[in-house]
């Protein structure tokens, strides 16, 4: 009777991840298909509390040190989610999947060791190699299947862990990028020997299993943190989302450990589903997911020649309020830099005072600036920004023409001109923002550092193009107060 | 080969399972317009956290003597609580703002 109700629960769960992953992606029933989801998960997870029982037939117990993780790991997540800026959302995101892979890793640990105890009763000398001895062949195959399984998920769950724990601290400029020659080939190198270690363990069954197993376990965090940093702080993005997949997949290793269903196809669906989310992030950024992992972005583009561009002109503040005050229309053109600055209120604040003077303003967003897809419409959603002022690139391409002035905020591989000009160029080919058609173009950035494609943008060259150098949001304030004065 | 076979023959019912959600999983989210990728992305993280069942099963077995598998298990259940309850209220957060605007 309980099995038969665990069972149902977890149909019921499966069900509702299914379904929950539908509707997460449109934009009419995404927040419903969320809560759907969560509350499967809850069924899924009371279930198995109550009504889960082992081999043998008996329940779970220690249900204080369960319920107090549970409480502990609700209370802490719940403030941690509710807290988090808008702007930090990303990194928050890493720093759960992060947690989800560690628990897998630790369940792998656990079971391991129940494996070895539970393999020869005298606990006294090198386990396995007893064991091989004693049992029939059946049982072998069957031991090395669930070594396999548990460095599955240990294996899985530890690069997951380390990789969004680096990646967390990237995000939030805690860990700056860090390459050394020959990185690739170290990582290659030390991924055959964890895959070496774990055969070695599975199959050859050694004395010292232990320590075997800390060792992979070690040399797995070791190739997680070795992956992710030498990766660009902006394909991030990319990167958790690819970590995310991983953590599905280890997810689905507990499933495989304990034949639990629910286990296995929330595993498997997040995993299918998030490497092609992946893809097609990369997709959108017009490069492939290798480029974004070997990370030549930057490498092979500075070895290119150096074009001279000339001069560059500046503009005071007050010029540029003065010049947006008295346009038509104006389009702001947001990226990474208004997202570091946290500047989005004070960029509604500039477009409300515009407004108030006449002026037609729009945003133009292109589909990967900031940090990642879709992460300046939820900033701008934060600011009150409304939705019809947002214009999509294609559609935003056709307004630049009739445009006064565009006003560019801390974005530039989205402006570039050289994707579609420069055949040489390392963004040759991805679809940008052509601001260019406008009548002028003032560009706000914190130095003529180029964007994170390593590039000179030669926008900033151009006679119709000025620049206005600061932070976002002081600039942006300054514009206020001095279109108010105009 | 013949062990290969026995496997499989074994686990048919899994390897449905695998292969099919792998086919649901990329037809499912294949039209996600790129303003919902994250939302996305962080919906699919909490469900991930489907993990912690399996920390509640280590939990719920430990013997009360064996302290390791008690404060691995422990920290597994917390850990996992953190990525679905932190992953799924941090997504209607993201959400709640996507409403707004419509």
């Amino acid at each position: 009777m309980g099995s038969t109700i665990l069972s149902i629960c977890y149909l019921f769960g499966s069900v509702t991840f299914i379904l929950g992953l539908k509707m997460l992606s449109n934009p009419a029933t995404a927040r419903r298909g969320n809560r759907i989801a969560a509350a499967g998960m809850t069924v899924a997870i009371f279930g198995t509390i109550f009504l889960y029982k082992d081999e043998a037939g008996h329940g779970l117990h220690n249900y204080a040190w369960i319920f107090g993780g549970l409480v502990i790991g609700a209370i802490l997540g719940t403030i941690a989610a509710k807290k988090v800026k808008m702007t930090a959302m990303p990194e928050m995101v890493s720093l759960f999947n992060g947690m989800g892979g560690a628990c897998a890793a630790l369940i792998s640990l656990v079971e391991f060791n129940h494996l070895l105890e539970g393999a020869s009763p005298s606990a006294n000398h090198s386990v396995i190699g007893d064991l091989l001895n004693t049992i029939a062949y059946t049982e072998t195959a069957a031991f090395t299947q669930r070594i396999a399984i548990i460095l599955g998920g240990l294996i899985i769950g530890s690069v997951s862990f380390a990789g969004s724990m680096i990646a967390w601290g990237k995000l939030n400029g805690k860990i700056k990028d860090f390459t050394f020659k020959g990185q690739h080939i170290f990582n290659l190198l030390l991924f055959a020997i964890i895959l070496g270690l774990a055969v070695y363990l599975a199959w050859a069954k050694p004395e010292n299993a232990q320590l075997l197993l800390y060792g992979i376990f070690a040399l797995s965090l070791l190739y997680g943190v070795m992956f992710v940093l030498p990766i660009g702080g902006a394909d991030m993005p990319v990167v958790i989302s690819l970590l995310n997949s991983f953590t599905g997949v280890a997810a689905a290793f507990g499933g495989f450990l304990y034949d639990n269903p629910v286990m296995l196809t929330g595993g498997i669906l997040v995993g299918a589903a998030g490497t092609l989310l992946t893809i097609l992030m990369c997709k959108a950024m017009n490069r492939s997911l290798r480029n974004v992992l070997i990370g030549s972005f930057g490498a092979t583009a500075v070895a290119g020649e150096k074009k001279e561009y000339g001069a560059y002109k500046e503009i005071s503040v007050t010029d540029a309020a003065m010049v947006m005050a008295y346009a038509n229309k104006v389009i702001i053109v947001p990226g990474y830099g208004l997202a570091v600055a946290q500047a989005q209120h004070a960029c509604h604040e500039l477009e409300k005072t515009l407004e108030a003077r006449g002026v037609d303003v729009k945003y133009a967003i292109h589909p990967v600036a900031g940090r990642m897809p879709g992460h300046m419409n939820v900033l701008l959603a934060e600011a009150d920004v409304s939705y019809d002022k947002l214009k999509e690139m294609e559609e935003a391409n056709e307004e630049f023409k009739s445009t006064d002035v565009v006003l560019v905020l801390g974005a530039n591989d989205v402006v570039n001109p050289a994707a579609k000009s420069d055949p040489a160029s390392p963004i040759y080919g991805m679809p940008i923002l052509e601001v260019e058609d406008a009548k002028a173009i003032i560009v706000n950035k914190r130095s003529m550092k180029p964007g994170y494609a390593g590039i000179e943008n030669e926008l900033f060259f151009r006679p119709k193009t000025s620049m206005l150098f600061g932070d976002a949001k002081d600039v942006l304030q300054q514009l206020v107060s001095e279109v108010r004065n105009v | 080969m013949n062990e290969f076979l026995n496997w499989i023959h074994i686990h048919q019912q899994m390897i449905y399972v695998v292969i099919l959600s792998i086919f649901l999983g990329i037809e499912v989210i294949g039209r996600v317009p790129s303003v919902l990728h994250t939302p996305l992305m962080s919906g699919a993280n909490a469900i991930h956290g489907v993990v912690i069942i399996g920390a509640i099963i280590v939990m719920g077995r430990a013997e009360a003597d064996n302290w390791l598998a008690l404060v691995l298990g422990f920290l597994a259940v917390i850990l996992g609580t953190l990525n679905v309850v932190g992953g799924f209220v941090v997504t209607d957060r993201m959400l709640e703002m996507f409403k707004k605007k419509k």
